[in-house]
């Protein structure tokens, strides 16, 4: 198999695997390395599908993404003027909700309180942006929730616990009541000994049915393999009689796009 | 973000750059997408703001650190809207001239600054500034050692760009300079004169500490809480956020923040492992909101030397943009080894982020030392490699 649009085939393959049944749970992750350019990998992906998304975007400005969507062939304003796309821009919204007391409950509102004790306002915010249109012809397809990241949840002074919750109320919502797919992006901080982002990070392991696993290599920088992808495919209800899939890549990320190759076979090397 | 991106065919065609090199225009680049402040006929403004140029790579506005061979590293500069992170060294030396450094670069490119600290007042820090380096033939001489030097990783297009930059503009004064990034005599002062010519903020928190709140408590220490409003204040009171329909602001606010988290500030995560483990973090997000809907950029030391809990600091770098690290050789083993004799220190380049991009200019250089030598702070690639000693 020539993995030349790698995260593509993962995708479809999330897809094809059971048509018509609950959507699935994808999580991101990354080791030692940045990943993001997974989500905006999906990001492209979903929008370019007819998909209706609901970006939860906490670590970088809109204007980021839509550039690099740009790169990718797909725009963002158009999307979100359109309705195709309900972008919550974390960092702009913070300020807000900060500075000046809400007369409504804000998706972000747990930033001005001392002890939040869930993440209700986010996902009544999350199935609000995701609820089916009134008109009867479906304008979009399966709906998708993506959130970069679920870490900073964890900065900002939400438990792990809280977060697994919002997320488990989500697939509810999102996974199970409208067959549509959540992606999310989780920082695995290693020997840090984040006690917190490790119960998380194990926690939505075995909730997903894939898991894409940057990592920075262990021999160190190189200019022509940025890292390693590991991808894993998950059956969470089931028992394992069968085993789990998994497959390893090195990436080298390009100005528009993103080069798998087996190990060791890089170009730079062959 | 005051990022200045191009119509369609992305970052790649900085020959644009070059062509329209002219003193006022700096590039030809068309703005799209949403942007901080002002309206679209402010653009041809906001990219002839003194002491900035747009970012070859990505269009991205960029102002120096103050210290040219840190921007090289960092890719041409510090973003605005962006945080740098400065891990401090042990006794704080290194990165108190960095931070000197970044102010000094302010005052001389007429931009604003916001000087926060808990230890020392801000009106005595400005007095501390190193003075430019005024020397035209000492400059000439850098310049051309600096331009005659070859990465091995040089991509062309970034060489005629940096070749452009490192001409000798000499002019009479200063203050009228229209280079990026200047040189400084650490041994020297910031002449009187500049310091009062220049426009600045200052918050001392021993002085802020006593006036009441009026936010509610939200997990944020006392001080975190005060500092974030007085810059929220000054960034809306002065437009640098575009709001203010009065305002039209046309200058970088630079902000730089003193030995964030240490127990001056209230916090105490470098006093146990049990603190307060969200204070500071919750800061950092709250911070880079203000300043990713503004055009200022900041400058942040922090002794995570002495933070107890590990997890703290890998939350804090995920929080920052450009984190970079100070060791130096200072009281441990490796003042006396032969090895190391002519340098005072490392410097680890921790993180750069990827702005509107999914790829960042990374140099091939990994292992960084600096020096402290004949008045100039400069870093050299260190152990030679392969490749000649890098030097910037």
């Amino acid at each position: 198999k020539c993995p030349g649009r790698l995260a593509d085939y993962a995708s479809a393959y999330v897809h094809r695997r059971i048509p018509g049944g609950p959507g699935k749970l994808t999580l991101l992750c990354d080791a030692n390395t940045d990943g993001s350019f997974l989500v905006h990998h999906f990001l492209s992906f979903y929008l370019k599908a007819n998909c209706k998304v609901c970006f939860v975007a906490l670590i970088q400005s809109f204007s980021h993404y839509n550039i690099v969507g740009q790169k990718l062939g797909v725009s963002l304003t158009v999307a979100r003027e359109c309705g195709q796309l309900v972008f919550l821009e974390g960092l702009k919204s913070s300020v807000d909700v900060f500075f000046r007391a809400q007369a409504e409950p804000h998706p972000l509102q747990f930033l001005r309180e001392a002890n939040a004790e869930n993440l209700q306002p986010l996902y009544e915010f999350v199935r609000e942006a995701l609820k089916p249109v009134d008109d009867g012809e479906a304008a979009w397809r399966c709906p998708v929730l993506l959130v970069d990241d679920l870490s900073v949840l964890l900065s900002l002074g939400m438990g792990a616990v809280a977060v697994l919750d919002f997320i488990h109320y989500c697939r509810a919502t999102v996974c199970w009541e409208r067959k549509g797919n959540i992606v999310a992006l989780v920082h695995d901080s290693g020997d840090t000994e984040d006690e917190e982002n490790n119960i998380l990070l194990n926690g939505l392991s075995h909730q997903s049915h894939l898991i894409l696993r940057a990592e920075g290599l262990a021999t160190g920088f190189c200019r022509d393999v940025h890292g390693q992808l590991r991808i894993l495919w998950r059956t969470p209800s089931q028992p394992t009689t069968q085993r789990d899939q998994s497959l390893t890549y090195q990436y080298k990320i390009q100005d528009k796009s993103v080069s798998f190759f087996a190990k060791g076979m890089s170009p730079a090397v062959l | 973000m005051a990022a200045v991106a191009t119509c369609g065919t992305g970052a790649g065609s900085t020959g644009s750059v070059v062509a329209a090199g002219s003193k006022n225009h700096v590039t030809s680049f068309q703005r799209r997408g949403p942007r901080a402040s002002g309206s679209d006929s402010s653009y041809s403004r906001l990219v002839s703001i003194a002491g900035t140029r747009p970012s070859v790579r990505n269009g991205q506005l960029l102002v120096s650190t103050g210290l040219p061979a840190l921007d090289q590293l960092l890719g041409g500069g510090l973003a605005v809207g962006t945080v740098l992170l400065i891990e401090e060294d042990k006794y704080n030396i290194y990165s108190s001239l960095l931070f000197k450094y970044f102010l000094a670069e302010g005052i001389i490119n007429g931009h604003t600054l916001l000087v926060a600290s808990a230890k020392e007042d801000p009106a005595d820090i400005l007095q501390e500034l190193p003075a430019p380096l005024l020397d035209d033939n000492f400059k000439k001489d850098f310049d051309e050692e600096a331009c005659n030097h070859k990465t091995a990783e040089s991509n062309i297009k970034m060489k005629i760009a940096w070749r452009y930059q490192l001409l000798p503009k000499m002019e009479a004064g200063p203050v009228s300079s229209s280079r990026f990034g200047h040189y400084y005599d650490a041994s020297k002062k910031m002449p009187q004169e500049l310091i009062e010519a220049s426009k600045w903020h200052g918050f001392f928190f021993p002085e802020k500490s006593s006036s009441t709140l009026n936010i509610e408590p939200c997990s944020l220490t006392h001080g975190y809480i005060k500092l974030l409003q007085f810059i929220q204040n000054i960034i809306y009171e002065e437009g640098f956020d575009g709001s203010n329909p009065q305002k039209k602001q046309k200058n970088i606010l630079r902000i730089g923040i003193q030995n964030l988290g240490s127990p001056l500030w209230g916090d105490d995560i470098c006093c146990t492992e049990n603190g307060n483990s969200h204070s500071l973090t919750k800061f950092l997000y709250v911070l880079r909101g203000l300043l990713r809907t503004s055009l200022s950029a900041c400058m942040i030391t922090m002794p995570t030397h002495l933070i107890q809990n590990k997890a703290i600091i890998s939350r804090v770098t995920n929080l920052s943009d450009t984190v970079v690290g100070l060791e130096s050789f200072i009281g441990s083993e490796r003042e006396t080894n032969p090895l190391y004799k002519d340098y005072h220190g490392l410097i680890h380049i921790r993180q750069i982020p990827r702005l509107n991009n999914l790829i960042y200019d990374v140099s091939d250089v990994k292992d960084l030392a600096f020096k402290l030598k004949r008045k100039l702070f400069t870093i050299e690639g260190w152990r030679g490699r392969s490749f000649p000693n890098l030097k910037i």
